[in-house]
């Protein structure tokens, strides 16, 4: 269980261009919630799934991942914990170096690195049946290097690469945005079927309602730093894109700002 | 006149500047760094032996301690740059300008230290057949050294701490995202990097110059990179086992000094042109894919143009038949 309690986030302190993007945030995610994040452009998103990762720190609240404070542990330490998919499907893998040697790396995200071996053949043979799994055939293409692969192909295996060792939580930080709409179906499939055998816990920041709507357990909406909405269950499932766009009228006082949510 | 002596020459040279080259290519290929600070670990290296065996130590221990005076400067320039976030190029340059008072204080103010007592130059003659050549000597050292060398890299960088410094120089954030603390990890690269440029620097001293000059590092990163980029264009094409990449980054070396051997026997050249000769040598082969793209992309313009020009050629012909 992850919990969020008052945290404040602000950019360039100290600066003509400070700016408060995190404002008294709360939010508590229980074990096996598949929560989706919507909100406009500068709602604040990112930056709080950058300060759970430990990108950023927050200057107020606590965060507690089960009942331990992760305040301000590093971000290297979080990443036993938590594993992430990032919007650039070219930040989550090493381009000069092999598939199964991201995946080895992967592998290794959860213990201590030593002088043994980066890679032994019994665990090619688990990341051969892992990749199986994602079917693209890449279980045949395991020492090529990833940076040949394309945007969708690496995000598929960034998303292997962030549950090979279970995680606590995974953060998916609008990891579709920049596939086209087929590849982004595909690997959103893939997650969801990954989250559901796996019994993760997962938080996905996305910008199509649809998919909000369509996946998870639970949606939460962001506006000024803060949850505007939080909604589960029963009425989730029977929400319209609609019935958001207004909710976050009644509650923000304003229009949804981004074409893209709508578009979506 | 080129002779075998020259290109021996090459050879034994380039095998001891080859330990330099494999530094220099830790940081700028693994780590994608381009690493200043070799400029004044090579002659530190060099300056720790002469004056560490001038003191009575045994050559092999005063190598050892070169090898840990390069470690020290790597951490000094990983510490500017990964805690106070200081561009590497700086940070190199900081710790190279600093080098420089601090060689010519271990060598006690002097801009030269003679090697006045036995060098392993020495112990090697003292070992092999009497009257065994200068160049020999350095060439079964090299040898020696630059495989013990190449087989420890190679073990390293397979290993799960070697594996992290290639991840965090191909993609930093995919790194610390998989919990690699990066900044560690360079700081590491870079004291391994120093180490063997150290290393390179004392047994030039010891084998070549008979002793330390603070003038020795000039031009270290530029030779490094020479080597480093001829060894790859010659010898590595795509996905080469990681051994046979060192292997050519040697061969690299070698074929840097011979080039500079044989350049410096041609009446018209002076010693002092070496530096031109070298920039004139890696600009060329950095500037090389570029040119070779335009050439290319050229090449398929004016194709393509012809190839439509001649159908626009055939389409008015076919228009006026049936007109």
């Amino acid at each position: 269980m992850l919990k969020m309690m008052h945290i404040e986030k602000s950019f360039n302190i100290g600066t003509i261009n400070e700016k408060k993007v995190l404002n008294d945030l709360n939010l508590t995610i229980n074990d096996g919630d598949f929560i989706t994040v919507i909100g406009g452009n500068g709602a604040g998103k990112s930056t709080m799934l950058n300060t759970i990762a430990g990108v950023y720190k927050a200057e107020g609240g606590r965060i507690l991942l089960d009942g331990q404070d992760i305040t301000y542990t590093s971000e290297t330490d979080r990443a036993r914990y938590i594993g992430r998919v990032f919007q650039d499907p070219m930040m989550g893998t090493a381009p000069t170096m092999m598939i199964e040697e991201n995946l080895a790396m992967a592998y290794r995200r959860t213990k201590k690195r030593g002088l043994g071996w980066g890679i032994s053949a019994k665990e090619r043979e688990i990341y051969r049946s892992a990749l199986a799994e994602l079917g693209l055939g890449l279980e045949d293409r395991m020492s090529t290097k990833v940076g040949l692969l394309s945007g969708g192909q690496r995000q598929a295996v960034t998303l292997l690469m962030a549950t090979l060792q279970k995680p606590k939580l995974l953060l998916l930080d609008e990891h579709t945005a920049a596939l086209d709409p087929a590849t982004s179906a595909k690997v959103l499939e893939l997650s969801d079927k990954i989250i559901k055998e796996n019994n993760l816990t997962a938080l996905m920041v996305t910008h199509n309602m649809q998919n909000a709507i369509d996946y998870g357990n639970r949606l939460i909406m962001m506006n000024g730093g803060k949850i505007i909405l939080d909604i589960s269950g029963e009425e989730k499932k029977r929400l319209t894109i609609e019935d958001l766009l207004k909710k976050f009228e009644s509650i923000s006082g304003g229009k949804f700002t981004t074409d893209s949510v709508l578009l979506g | 006149m080129i002779t075998t002596a020259t290109l021996l020459s090459g050879l034994a040279q380039g095998l001891i500047w080859a330990i330099m080259t494999l530094g220099v290519y830790i940081t700028f290929r693994i780590l994608d760094i381009a690493d200043l600070t070799v400029e004044g670990t090579f002659p530190l290296g060099a300056a720790v032996t002469a004056v560490l065996i001038n003191g009575g130590m045994h050559p092999a221990l005063a190598i050892f301690m070169a090898i840990l005076a390069g470690c020290a400067a790597g951490f000094v320039t990983g510490v500017f740059h990964t805690m106070f976030k200081i561009p590497a190029i700086l940070s190199g340059i900081l710790t190279m300008i600093a080098l420089y008072s601090v060689n010519i204080r271990i060598m006690s103010d002097k801009a030269t230290v003679a090697i006045e007592k036995p060098s392993i130059k020495k112990l090697m003659q003292n070992l092999l057949p009497e009257g065994t050549a200068s160049n020999t000597i350095s060439i079964i050292l090299g040898v020696a050294v630059c495989i013990v060398v190449v087989l420890l890299l190679y073990y390293f960088f397979g290993t799960e701490i070697g594996c992290a410094v290639r991840a965090t120089g191909s993609n930093q954030n995919m790194a610390r995202s998989l919990g690699v603390k990066t900044d560690r990890i360079i700081i590491l690269g870079l004291m391994i990097s120093n180490a063997l440029v150290a290393l390179s620097g004392s047994l030039i001293a010891q084998l070549d110059y008979g002793s330390a000059l603070v003038t020795m590092g000039q031009g270290t990163i530029v030779i490094g990179l020479a080597s480093v980029i001829i060894g790859e264009v010659i010898f590595i094409r795509k996905d080469r086992n990681f051994a046979v990449k060192l292997a050519a980054i040697i061969a690299g070396a070698i074929i840097y000094r011979t080039i500079i051997a044989c350049a410096l026997t041609f009446s018209f050249l002076k010693a002092t042109d070496l530096k031109i000769i070298t920039a004139i040598i890696v600009s060329i082969a950095l500037a090389l894919p570029v040119i070779k793209q335009s050439i290319a992309e050229r090449k398929l313009r004016a194709e393509n143009a012809r190839k439509l020009d001649a159908e626009l050629l055939t389409a008015d012909m076919g228009g006026e038949q049936n007109a």
